[in-house]
């Protein structure tokens, strides 16, 4: 480009603000953004080995700053992004052998994939919460 | 990074994404049921070869599968000079996590 004149002005595709959201269009914006705050969440887990190796008193340290209410939040988050994660992987691996490209197919599986993940994620919560004796 | 080796890094985004699927469900199940425990529990909990194996399958492919990821954003959005710093960051930062969840996997099973 260096040096070049300037390109002759050309059309320019649609921006995305234009674009009414779709639900196809929403969840692959998701899929991508629960995948960058699962690259965030890999160095918690490897923090949280760390700190079990690492003995009873930081293990403690770290636990009591999952336990906090600001923890948990994260930590809901982290649960239900990395099952919307998995479940929209199932969707693109379904979408790599070649079926369900149609777009009623496509909405269809959007909607399962937020549906599920969200009760997975209630699920494992509540059962996490039992497990505490809290419920 | 993802261009001129397109093939390899589908295919690898996707078997690592087919190794992950059950390691994710064992993860999370693991997890919810160690909900409460104590450190000692925990601490024999993840010296288990059949704990700390997945545990490290888990770790090991999900940061190749995250590091390939990051690869196709920053591909997406990141021009000139800055490309190259990010993707070398990203590759950085995977590798200390590999080998940060190493080290805790050895520690665990030295009895520390």
């Amino acid at each position: 480009m260096v040096g070049s004149s300037q390109p002759t002005p050309r059309p320019l595709s649609p921006h995305l603000q234009i674009y009414r959201p779709e639900i196809n269009m929403v969840m692959s914006i998701v899929h991508r953004l629960t995948g960058l705050a699962l690259y965030a969440g890999a160095v918690l887990l490897v923090w949280w080995l760390l700190a079990a190796a690492s003995g009873p008193a930081y293990f403690d340290y770290v636990n009591g700053l999952w336990s906090s209410v600001l923890g948990r939040i994260v930590l809901l988050g982290y649960t239900w992004a990395l099952l919307h994660h998995t479940l929209g992987g199932v969707r693109h691996l379904i979408w790599d052998t070649g079926r369900g490209l149609d777009i009623p197919t496509v909405d269809r599986l959007s909607w399962w994939t937020i549906l599920l993940s969200a009760a997975l994620t209630m699920v494992v919560w509540v059962v996490g919460y039992w497990m505490k004796g809290a419920i | 990074m993802a261009h001129q080796r397109g093939s390899r890094h589908f295919l690898a985004q996707r078997l690592t994404a087919l190794l992950l699927l059950p390691l994710v469900v064992y993860l999370v199940i693991l997890l919810v049921s160690m909900v409460g425990a104590d450190h000692a529990t925990v601490a024999v909990r993840l010296s288990m070869p059949v704990v700390w194996v997945p545990m490290l399958g888990l770790v090991l492919a999900g940061v190749w599968h995250m590091w390939l990821g990051m690869q196709v954003v920053i591909d997406d959005y990141a021009r000139g000079g800055s490309r190259s710093t990010l993707q070398m960051l990203s590759t950085v930062l995977s590798i200390a996590t590999a080998l940060a969840c190493l080290y805790a996997v050895y520690l665990l099973n030295s009895g520390a």
